[in-house]
């Protein structure tokens, strides 16, 4: 297969060229590197913008009484923290490693479906602007929780159409991008690129990709009765009129829940192809490693009501989902013994990757522990809304989902730069992080155990010490990822030459290792060579 | 990577403190309260058991899986020059470690079935309490006869908590006995008795939880949902609302007092008396100037929190009173909207008694600057329910 | 590597469209926020979004049938196309699934504990806040909220203009499939008349959707807010209506490309994406008139 590239005044092929310059480059790019650092860039600078609103959050707590910010504040703070995280600095940065690598990965030249991916990229920045501005707006932004939850929500002022609207942008560009995804892989495979040789990220992101198209419509569809039941006096969530707040609550975790795989599946595929490269092994159990995301995919389908423990459903409910949401523990299970087993009479070296993957399987390992115990229905009475569901959450989802996120970050940036990067930096980086963030969330299990409710601005004295260690470990971390953000710049500046390996043995492991670092601007004018594929572990 | 089996000793001296700390009170001070209450009811209990069973299982796992990965990483690293093994699968042990998962599992389903359907068998019990969550307060009604039936009342956080709350209160929270966890009026209970907790909400969502009677329960409004308790010994228990319900979430506490069953009755009586009383008072005129500082009291507990201490509300949320148009309008309407709402206004009639409902709208009408000059006396009240 | 061989994957480049959409977009969006806040200008907004939005389409579809009919896409970009739209009716199905996911649950499980005849969980609903209801579907809640003065209302019957938007939308379905064994034939007349057959069905079924919703607002006491029955029946008759709308402007579109002698019997995405997008609004009103009408 070769590749044509079209200009509209240049009837010739322009890549030789490479891109054109200036700012609209980025605004008209087509390129999937183009905008999987679009993507990438968006992702970070979102970090810092919810990471802020975490440090007001835990400025707050850091000592009991109010000194900082009005409750009411507070409560916006959360919101927009959790909306923020979630929509603009996981999701995006995923989106981008699947623009940046996909295509490198299974020897395509783009993605399928060029000009929808420069659209899916593009809503972004105008939904984060309209989010933004709610700030502003009269009775201040959504406060009722990322849940978005009736009738609260319902009390929003102004910002209530616009936080609906957001969500609907949100949701079109997930959809776009996730179709994107799934048509490129099943697409534009080279030739011999079967659906078992993909590495374990492209895998883990068609299912990924599966559950978004799946799960953002229901969210537009429930947000939407939010906007009617507001606006145009629907009935959906107010009993006098036949309806049912906690409706909105099933419609909102059958998004909820699949999403917070969505939020993860992709780690595994990191993580996955991070610890056979510095273990100098391959994988072990490729296709349990595949059918397990599958499992854990299609579950996240069915336990969704598992969030909703304490709304008084009927005994069958209540243990129908418990027994549903025990089962995820095995094919996760199964993840982490494989993750093991690939470790197990490896050649290990530790580079900053390599680290963020190992601390990863330690961690995240851990808010699964969590997350079994709070499978258990009877016993989630006691732990629910608490800070024990804040330490829980917070552990698959920063030493989770962002720590495989650094972890793709230093594996891949010497492909993406031609660089490598200051490993004493990402050293530091990675020690700093990693003690900063268990000194902020652990404590926090043991707060929410001892009864601290969660979403509060204010506690009771006998939580003040666990909260200022909380808080010292939050801000030490915020402030980390500063060296991150210049671990980055300096690797876009210069450095160290990277080889097309960049790590060793790393060719056997994929495709994007054949590539020169930097690739070409178009990845695969040429479909691999048959060898490079049967090849690959 | 010495630094990274420290860190791992580090987690499970943690943890091992956990499983070893005191169980003690919820409530109990400083870094001994690190578990869950073991609880003073039969649900707690069972609960709390369920919970140090699955927390040492996954202790068990935990040892196991962190176990070999600390062995991995010392053993089967480069710098010591091992050579890769290159297996990748090995069917036998996959199988292996997906059943015996999938057994544990099974293990921890049944004890877990058994405790939610105990917790959820509310059946036969002596007393019934409806509990109404409000924005920022709970409503008691007890509903069974001979246990107190007609006792109904609010109880909102205790005014000293309130007043060191307020941001740039610079009261340290420290010197306030049982900062936010106290309340004005207290729910009290008999002990030894099944009591239902039934559960709604009059604005948006609430949960009603006390960690020591070992679950939370939404309060939704429209629905009623339940559950029981049962408390083995007299005292006092205190717990919080735990589902965001909007700015003061975090300031509406549960005290719950539990006496023996002769103080439970002598408590009954004197209410009952005290609700006699509250019926003489209504029929006497009041001046202006009464009802302005009581009112004053009764606005700051019941409307401040929307409207504002000062009548300045929150623009497009929380109308103003202060120059509104209710206020400075004509008297009957403005009593009807206090005492029956309106959209997110809540109805007060059932909330206020007849001379608090007086006081808080004189004292609206002549507050703030907006000073009309009208009053209504508390026996006019009752012609606008 | 030629620039237009056929055996090539098209990569366009330069997409100024989308920019386009998202800045129209979000000031229809942001202009509709303004609107229901109560602002003036809001409207305005509403209007010069959509402008910019149709502008978009017209130009970034145009630009499409351009590439289209001068070759630039070989089978791979068709099928990438073709997967393209399948799993974009998969997302449509996942949005109607959330509103019927609302009419069951209301139906079925809330109207129940409402009217307390259910678990033991909500038996005291009934007995304490809802004295006198009973669940008998339709309804519009406890609180008799909208309909007629008092509070009642008509529910929408199925056998009447209901029955004969099944009977027109089915029709349809058949006359699109006639136009496809034109197309696939060659035979463009019937592929002409297959397309106007079909359009004419489809502006129709809007049409009398249309008097249908009349008639409920001016005489039947339903209304979008006569409580659950009139939340569900209008969302979900209101966005497959939407849905109809969009379809029927998509086989005109075809139906014009059509007449200018667009598409062969081996290339003619547009047309299967219609037809299949058509037969999608056909199949969720297969189960509105069972759910909602009839049952």
């Amino acid at each position: 297969m070769s590749v044509t590239t079209h200009d509209d005044t240049h009837a010739h092929d322009h890549h030789d060229h490479g891109p054109a310059k200036g700012f609209m480059r980025w605004v008209t790019t087509t390129n999937h590197k183009d905008i999987g650092t679009l993507y990438l860039i968006t992702g970070l600078i979102m970090f810092f913008v919810g990471g802020a609103m975490a440090l007001v959050i835990r400025a707050e707590l850091f000592e009991p009484g109010l000194q900082y910010v009005d409750p009411h504040f507070f409560n916006q703070m959360t919101t927009l923290h959790a909306l923020i995280m979630v929509f603009g600095a996981v999701m995006p940065a995923f989106a981008g490693l699947a623009n940046w690598m996909i295509p490198m990965m299974i020897g395509a030249p783009d993605m399928a479906l060029p000009r929808m991916n420069n659209w899916s990229f593009w809503l972004l920045p105008f939904s984060f602007v309209m989010l933004a501005s709610t700030l502003f707006m009269d009775g201040g932004a959504a406060a009722a929780g990322w849940t978005l939850y009736p009738p609260l929500v319902l009390q929003t002022g102004h910002a209530l159409p616009f936080t609906v609207f957001t969500v609907h942008l949100l949701g079109m560009s997930s959809i776009m991008a996730a179709i994107n995804i799934i048509v490129t892989v099943f697409n534009m495979r080279a030739p011999g690129m079967t659906m078992m040789k993909l590495p374990l990220f492209v895998w883990t992101w068609v299912i990924t990709a599966f559950l978004l198209i799946a799960v953002m419509p229901v969210f537009a569809g429930a947000v939407t009765m939010l906007l009617t039941d507001k606006f145009f006096g629907t009935s959906f969530f107010n009993a006098a009129g036949g309806g049912d707040p906690v409706l909105y609550q099933h419609l909102f975790w059958f998004f909820g829940h699949p999403e917070v795989y969505i939020l993860i599946l992709p780690s595994f595929g990191i993580i996955s192809s991070i610890i056979p490269t510095f273990s100098r092994k391959p994988l072990f159990g490729y296709s349990s490693m595949v059918y397990a995301t599958a499992s854990i995919g299609l579950l996240s389908f069915i336990v969704w009501a598992h969030h909703q423990y304490t709304v008084g459903m009927p005994l069958a409910g209540e243990l129908y989902f418990t027994y549903a949401t025990m089962l995820i523990a095995v094919p996760t299970g199964v993840k982490v013994f494989n993750w093991l087993a690939t470790m197990w009479k490896g050649a290990m070296t530790f580079e900053t990757p390599m680290l963020y993957a190992i601390a990863f399987v330690v961690l995240f390992t851990m808010g699964g522990f969590t997350g079994l115990m709070m499978s258990i229905s009877p016993a989630d009475l006691q732990y629910h809304d608490t800070y024990f569901i804040v330490a829980h959450f917070h552990y698959v989802l920063v030493p989770g989902a962002v720590f495989a996120l650094f972890a793709a970050t230093y594996y891949w940036l010497p492909k993406w730069t031609g660089h490598m990067y200051d490993e004493r930096l990402g050293k530091l980086h990675f020690w700093l992080t990693t003690i900063s963030v268990n000194i902020c969330f652990f404590p926090q299990h043991f707060v929410g155990l001892a009864g601290m409710p969660r979403r509060i601005p204010d506690y009771a004295v006998q939580f003040a010490e666990f909260n200022a260690m909380s808080s010292v470990g939050a801000f030490v971390f915020g402030f980390s990822q500063l060296i991150f953000a210049y671990v980055i710049y300096k690797a876009i500046q210069g450095g160290e030459k990277a080889s097309s390996e960049v790590w060793e043995g790393a060719e056997a492991h994929g495709l994007e290792w054949h590539l020169p670092s930097p690739p070409p601007y178009h990845s695969w004018t040429e479909a691999p060579a048959q060898a490079l594929i049967s090849d690959l572990h | 990577m010495k630094k990274t089996l420290q860190l791992l000793a580090g987690f499970w001296l943690v943890l091992w403190g956990v499983a070893n700390a005191e169980t003690g009170s919820g409530t109990g001070v400083g870094w001994g309260a690190l578990n869950l209450p073991a609880g003073v009811t039969p649900d707690s209990h069972d609960i709390h058991d369920l919970h140090m069973t699955i927390l040492w299982i996954c202790v068990g796992i935990g040892i196991l899986v962190y176990g070999i990965l600390v062995y991995s990483l010392i053993h089967h690293r480069k710098s010591k020059g091992v050579v890769p093994a290159t297996f990748h699968e090995n069917t036998k042990l996959e199988i292996v470690w997906t059943i015996i998962p999938f057994l544990i599992l099974i293990a921890m389903a049944i004890p877990a079935t058994k405790v939610m359907i105990k917790v959820y068998d509310t059946s036969a019990s002596d007393m019934t309490i409806k509990v109404t969550g409000y924005q920022w307060k709970w409503r008691y009604e007890y509903l069974t006869e001979g246990e107190g039936k007609g006792i109904d009342f609010f109880s909102s956080l205790d005014a000293k908590s309130n007043e060191a709350r307020q941001l740039g209160s610079k009261i340290d929270p420290a010197t306030v006995e049982h900062y936010l966890l106290n309340v004005d009026k207290p729910l009290v209970i008999p002990a030894n008795k099944k009591i239902r907790i039934l559960l709604t909400a009059a604005d948006v969502l609430h949960a009603w939880w006390v960690p020591e009677f070992g679950w939370k329960k939404d309060a939704i409004p429209g629905f009623i949902t339940d559950g029981w308790i049962k408390v083995e010994t007299p005292g006092v228990y205190r717990g919080q609302c735990a589902e965001l319900c909007g700015r003061d979430h975090g300031f509406m506490p549960i005290v719950v007092i539990v006496k023996t069953e002769d103080e439970y009755k002598q408590w009954v009586a004197a209410e009952k008396a005290k609700q006699d009383a509250g019926k003489a008072d209504a029929s006497k005129p009041l001046s202006l100037d009464e009802l302005v500082a009581k009112g004053k009291e009764v606005y700051a507990s019941n409307c401040a929190a929307c409207h504002g201490l000062e009548g300045e509300g929150v623009p497009s949320v929380f109308p103003a009173i202060k120059g509104s148009k209710v206020a400075l309008g004509p008297l009957a309407d403005h009593v009807k909207l206090v005492l029956h709402g309106k959209a997110a206004m809540p109805a007060f009639k059932e909330h206020l008694s007849d001379v608090e409902a007086a006081a808080v709208v004189t004292y609206q009408r002549n507050g703030f600057g907006n000073n009309k000059g009208d009053s209504i006396q508390p026996a006019d009240i009752q012609a606008y329910k | 590597m030629a620039s237009t061989t056929k055996d090539a994957y098209y990569i366009p480049h330069k997409a100024q469209w989308p920019i386009f959409g998202s800045i129209g977009l979000s000031t229809l969006l942001a202009g509709f926020a303004n609107y229901l806040n109560g602002h003036g200008f809001g409207s305005t907004m509403m209007i010069v979004g959509l402008g910019i939005l149709v502008t978009m389409l017209f130009g970034w579809f145009g630009t499409v049938i351009n590439e289209s009919e001068n070759g630039i896409f070989n089978h791979q970009v068709d099928i990438s196309f073709r997967w393209g739209m399948m799993w974009f009716i998969f997302s449509e199905v996942m949005f109607f699934a959330a509103f019927f996911g609302a009419l069951y649950y209301t139906r079925v499980l809330s109207e129940s504990w409402l009217a307390g005849d259910s678990s033991f969980s909500y038996g005291s609903t009934k007995e304490l806040l809802w004295q006198g209801f009973t669940a008998v579907w339709p309804n519009n809640g406890p609180g008799h909220v909208g309909g007629l003065e008092d509070g009642t209302f008509h529910p929408m019957g199925a056998w009447g203009l209901p029955a004969l938007n099944t009977l027109i939308l089915l029709s349809s379905g058949a006359t699109v499939t006639w136009a496809h064994w034109g197309l696939l034939a060659e035979n463009r007349a019937q592929l002409i008349k297959g397309l106007i057959a079909t359009v004419i069905l489809g502006f129709s079924f809007v049409l009398l959707q249309a008097t249908e919703y009349h008639e409920a607002y001016s005489e039947m006491g339903l209304t979008l807010g006569t409580g659950i029955y009139g939340s569900t029946f209008f969302m979900l008759t209101g966005f497959h209506g939407l849905h109809v709308t969009i379809g029927a402007i998509f086989l005109t579109v075809v139906l014009f490309r059509s007449i200018r002698g667009h598409f062969t019997a081996k290339h003619h995405f547009a047309f299967e994406a219609a037809a299949w997008y058509w037969h999608f609004v056909d199949v969720v009103w297969l189960g509105l008139f069972i759910f909602v009408y009839w049952l």
